[in-house]
C-alpha cells in the first residue's frame, strides 16, 4: 500500500507555524507557540516521554487482557461451536449407519423369508404330487389286478360257453338226424362227428 | 482557542495536560488527555468483548457474532499472511488491530481527541512490531534469519546492491508504517476540520454565505464518510503489514 495522504501531512507540517496553503484565502491562522517549543502537536518532543509512558501501559493492559481474557473467552465459545457442530454431524452419520443397517437387514430377513416360502411351496408341491403319484399308482395296480380277474372270468365263461357249444350242437345234430330220417343215431357217432367237424 | 472566526484545524491535536507528575530526570510527564483516551480505549474494547460474550451462547446474537467476527477476521488474516504458525502472534495482531480501529473510530466522534493522529504512536506502534519481528527472528532462525537480506537466484555481482536494497527496504518498513497510519488520521481530521470552519465562516459572513455554505457542507458530509472508510481500512492495512512482517520473522529466506 502506497501512502496516498503522506504527503498532505508532510504540507501541514512544513506550513503549520504559519497559515495553511489550501485555506489561504480564508482565515485560518494557526496560533502563536504555546508554552511548549513546538507548536505543531504531533511534533512537539515534549509531549512524547508522557504519551509513550501511558501507550506502554494501555496497549500492555490491553494486551493482556486480550490474550489472557478476551480472546481464550472467544476462542473456547468458536471451539465449542466447532466441537458441537462435529459431534452432531458424527451422531447423525451414525444414525444414518444404523437406519441403514436396520433397512439391510429388514431387506435380508425379507429375502431369507421369500427363500423360505419358496421352499415350503415348492416342498408341498412335491409332496402333493409324490402322494399323487403313489394313490394312482396302487389305483393303477388295483384296477389291473381288477382286470386280470376279469379276463380271467371271460376265459372261464368262454371256455364253459364252448363246452356248452359242443353239448348243444351234438344234441341239435341228433334231432336234425333224426327229423331228416327218421332214426336217432347213438351219442357216440354224433360226439364223434361234432368234435370232428369243431377241430376242422 | 476558535476565538470570533479564527477557526483553527490543529487545536483538535493539542495535548493537554490532566494531572502533572512533575520532571524525573528532566524528563516531563504528565496525564494526558492522549492518556485518558488511550485508557477509555482499552476500557471500551474490554468491557465490549467480554460483555458481547457473557451469555456465551451456542446461536450468538448480534454483539457475540460482532466479538466472533472479529476474531474470526483478524485470526484469518493472520492465518492468510503468515499461515498457521502465525497465530501464536494473534493476541499481537489482534490487541493492535483493535487499539487502532477504535482510537481511529473514537477519533470520529466530534471533540473527541484522535490518539493515533499523533506520530510518536503510531511510530512506537510499528517500532513494537519490527522490534517483535527482528527478535523473534533472531531467537528462533539465529543468522539464519540475515537470509531475509539475501535474496536467492540472483547473479553474485548484483548480490550487494540487492542486500543493500533489501536492508533499506526492511529499515523503511517501521516509517511508512508508522507515518502512512498517522498521515492518514492527521489529514483527514484537518481536511473535516477546514471544511467546517469553512461553513461556519461562511453562514457568519450573511445570507449569501449561506448558499455559499452548501458545497463545504457536502464535502464535510462526504468527507466524515471517506474518514470512516479510512479510519477502518488503515487499522486493517495496519494489521495486514504487520502479519506480512511478521511472515519474514516466521519464514525469512524468500
Amino acid at each position: 500500500m502506497s501512502e496516498p495522504h503522506g504527503p498532505a501531512g508532510i504540507i501541514v507540517a512544513q506550513a503549520s507555524p504559519g497559515t495553511l496553503p489550501a485555506a489561504s484565502g480564508v482565515e485560518i491562522a494557526v496560533p502563536a507557540a504555546e508554552a511548549h517549543g513546538s507548536n505543531f502537536p504531533p511534533f512537539d518532543v515534549h509531549t512524547f516521554p508522557s504519551q509513550l509512558l501511558w501507550l506502554v501501559i494501555a496497549f500492555a493492559a490491553l494486551y493482556l487482557l486480550m490474550s489472557r481474557v478476551a480472546l481464550p473467552r472467544i476462542a473456547t465459545i468458536l471451539e465449542e461451536r466447532h466441537d458441537r457442530i462435529a459431534d452432531d454431524i458424527e451422531e447423525a452419520g451414525k444414525l444414518k449407519a444404523e437406519s441403514e443397517a436396520a433397512a439391510e437387514a429388514y431387506e435380508k430377513a425379507l429375502a431369507s423369508a421369500r427363500t423360505k416360502a419358496h421352499g415350503i411351496a415348492t416342498e408341498t408341491r412335491d409332496t402333493l404330487a409324490a402322494e399323487a403319484e403313489t394313490r394312482r399308482k396302487s389305483l393303477e395296480a388295483d384296477l389291473n389286478v381288477k382286470l386280470a380277474a376279469a379276463e380271467v372270468q371271460i376265459a372261464a365263461t368262454k371256455t364253459a360257453a364252448m363246452a356248452n357249444v359242443r353239448g348243444i350242437a351234438v344234441e341239435a345234430a341228433g334231432t336234425i338226424v333224426n327229423t331228416l330220417i327218421g332214426t336217432t343215431p347213438t351219442s357216440g357217432a354224433v360226439e364223434e362227428a361234432v368234435d370232428t367237424a369243431i377241430k376242422g | 482557542m476558535a476565538s470570533g472566526s479564527v477557526i483553527d484545524p490543529i487545536h483538535q491535536f493539542q495535548i493537554i495536560k490532566i494531572v502533572e507528575l512533575g520532571q524525573p530526570g528532566g524528563v516531563e510527564l504528565a496525564f494526558t488527555n492522549s492518556a485518558a483516551f488511550m485508557f477509555g480505549i482499552v476500557a471500551l474494547v474490554f468491557f465490549f468483548l467480554t460483555f458481547a460474550t457473557r451469555g456465551r451462547t451456542l446461536v450468538p446474537g448480534r454483539l457475540q457474532s460482532l466479538a466472533e467476527l472479529s476474531y474470526e477476521f483478524v485470526a484469518s488474516t493472520v492465518r492468510g499472511s503468515a499461515g498457521n504458525e502465525g497465530m501464536k502472534f494473534f493476541p499481537l495482531v489482534f490487541s493492535l488491530f483493535i487499539f487502532v480501529l477504535t482510537a481511529n473510530m473514537v477519533g470520529m466522534i466530534p471533540y473527541a481527541f484522535t490518539v493515533t493522529s499523533h506520530l510518536i504512536v503510531t511510530a512506537a506502534l510499528a517500532l513494537l512490531v519490527i522490534l517483535t519481528v527482528i527478535i523473534y527472528g533472531f531467537v528462533r532462525h539465529g543468522t539464519h534469519f540475515l537470509h531475509l537480506f539475501v535474496p536467492s537466484g540472483v547473479p553474485a555481482f548484483l548480490l550487494p546492491f540487492m542486500v543493500v536494497i533489501e536492508v533499506i527496504s526492511f529499515l523503511s518498513r517501521p516509517i511508512s508504517l508508522s507515518l502512512r497510519l498517522f498521515a492518514n488520521m492527521l489529514a483527514g481530521h484537518i481536511a473535516m476540520k477546514v471544511f467546517a470552519g469553512f461553513i461556519v465562516m461562511m453562514t457568519a459572513s450573511g445570507v449569501v454565505g449561506w448558499f455559499g455554505a452548501v458545497l463545504p457542507l457536502f464535502m464535510v458530509v462526504a468527507l466524515t464518510a471517506l474518514e470512516f472508510l479510512v479510519a477502518a481500512l488503515q487499522a486493517y492495512v495496519f494489521a495486514v503489514l504487520t502479519c506480512i512482517y511478521l511472515n519474514d520473522a516466521l519464514h525469512p529466506g524468500h
